[in-house]
Order: structure tokens, then sequence, then C-alpha cells
């Protein structure tokens, strides 16, 4: 059982920082819904602690998927094969571009996660200090808590459409190579 | 004699939120409009590569991130004792964040370039 360093960096940006950073979204949902609906005063302080590591934490994956993504992953994708090179499974981008039937997943899918990856970093860095400025006082801002609110669903879809296209590219041409890591030897 | 219920802090000024969420909005427009430029003009797709490994990728966010902070760090100075009008805000900065989502969107983009 082996796997490259490539594989190995391509599951810790996909599997490791966004599918854990996908995890937490509905926890981060419910932290925001739950302080901000203010049903107890005070909350305890341990709590709030909690709520915005949670949230700083979340801010914190959403930079790392989306620097690991484009400055280790994307210059991986995007190496251009030497002159008449006839085997292009090491340059997933030429590959996909090299058939109509699949240019479609660079055109349309890695022009468009490239992007909206990175709304979510920005949308949550700003939810994480908002409510670390506010917390409770959340209760009373309704307006503040709807905008918090509203940016954490948009860096949802945007995530979700990153991930999406991040599984499915690298399906039609993964992103391999490096040096080898050997996990298992068979018998 | 009993002790006196714990009452609420003094309620901030809703100025210091407002600008976090505003400068969001800018940011995510200003990086619809980078990548839309990169896409729509090859002297500025030139220019955003930046680091070559990474292509225009690099140059446009990067620029977004800068007008993110700069609006951010601009605001949070006017707006730090104040209460501003969230309402506004609030529609200014997502019909920013859709803008920006749609620029980014390669068929939207396509359309807006007559492809």
């Amino acid at each position: 059982m082996e796997l490259t360093f490539r594989d190995l960096m391509t599951v810790l940006h996909g599997m490791g920082f966004g599918v854990l950073f996908m995890l937490a979204f509905s926890g981060a949902l419910g932290v925001i819904y739950a302080t901000a609906a203010g049903a107890r005063w005070p909350s305890p302080s341990s709590a709030l602690g909690l709520f915005r590591f949670y949230l700083i934490s979340m801010a914190v994956l959403a930079w790392l998927t989306v620097l690991s993504g484009s400055y280790i992953i994307y210059p991986w994708y995007r190496a251009a094969p030497p002159a008449g090179a006839k085997d292009l499974s090491a340059y997933p981008q030429r590959l996909l571009l090299s058939s109509p039937l699949t240019a479609g997943w660079h055109e349309l899918g890695m022009e468009w996660k490239e992007h909206i990856a990175w709304f979510t970093p920005i949308a949550m860095t700003m939810v994480a200090y908002v409510f670390i400025k506010y917390g409770p006082q959340l209760a009373l801002q309704r307006q503040m808590r709807n905008a918090v609110l509203g940016f954490t669903a948009a860096a949802f879809l945007a995530t979700a459409v990153a991930g999406v296209f991040g599984a499915f590219l690298n399906k039609y041409a993964p992103v391999r190579g490096g040096a080898e890591i050997v996990l298992m030897r068979g018998r | 004699m009993t002790a006196p219920p714990p009452s609420a802090p003094e309620a901030l000024p809703n100025g210091p939120g407002a600008a976090a969420i505003l400068a969001a909005g800018v940011g995510s427009l200003a990086l619809g409009a980078c990548a839309f430029a990169g896409d729509a003009s090859p002297l500025v797709r030139k220019g955003f590569s930046l680091w070559i490994p990474t292509g225009p990728l690099s140059g446009v966010t990067l620029a977004a991130i800068v007008v993110w902070l700069a609006v951010w760090f601009w605001l949070s100075r006017r707006w730090a004792r104040r209460d501003v009008n969230l309402m506004r805000v609030n529609a200014s900065s997502f019909m920013m964040l859709i803008a920006g989502l749609l620029l980014t969107f390669p068929p939207f983009m396509d359309l807006l370039l007559g492809k």
C-alpha cells in the first residue's frame, strides 16, 4: 500500500482541511444562533470561550485550505508538459483539456473552484471577529446576526462548490507524483 | 440579603461589526472583479501572475485580500465608536457578495465578455 507525496498533500488539502471545515459548518450555525438567540444571560464564560475557539479554528482551517490548494496543489495541477509529450497523466490540466469530453472539468470546474473557494476565509474571518467582539450581545443586534449567518451560509456554498469540483477533478485527472510513501507491504 | 442579579454589560456600538461586514462585502466584490479582469484582459492576467507556478490566481487573490484588509482597517477606524445603519450596510454587503460570486462563475464571465 503506497501513495505519492502529491497524493498525500491532496488528501491533506481536501480531506484534512476542507472536509473538517465542512463538518464544522452545522456546529458553527448552531453556535452563532444559540448565542445570538440569547436564551440565557449571562452565558457561561467557558462556553463562550469554547465557541470563540471553534470559530477561530474554522477561519484557520479555511485559510489553510485555500493556501494549500492555491500554492501547493494548484502548481502541480497546471504544470506545463515538455513539448511533444504524449503521456499527460502527470499534467492534469493538460490531460483534461486534451479531450472535449473532459475539458469542461477544467473550464468550468477548476476555473470556478480556484476563485470561489477564496470567499470562504474572508467570510469566516469576519464571522469569527464579529462573534469575538460581540458574543452574547449579538442577541441585541438582529441585523448583525443576520449578516453573520448570511455570510456563513455563503461560505458553506462556496466551500461546497469547491469541494465537489475538487473531488471530480481529482477523479478524472488526479494530481500524482513525487516521492513514493510505502504505508504497508503485501505478503 | 440577596446579591443583585448580574447586569448585562453596556451595549457596544455596532460600528466595528458593521466595518467588518461591509469590508467582507467589498473584499468579495474585489475578488470577483479581479478574477473577471484577469479573464477579460491578457495584460491584466499577465500583471496578476505574481508567482509563476500559481499564475494569475496569485495576484487576483492577493489584490482582493489587500483591498479587503485596507477597507476593513479604514472603516474600523472611522466607525470605532459609532452606531451606523446596519440595514444599509447589510444590503450593500450582500449585493457585493452576490456580484462577487457571479463574477467568478465562468458562464457569467463569458456572457459579460460576449464569448
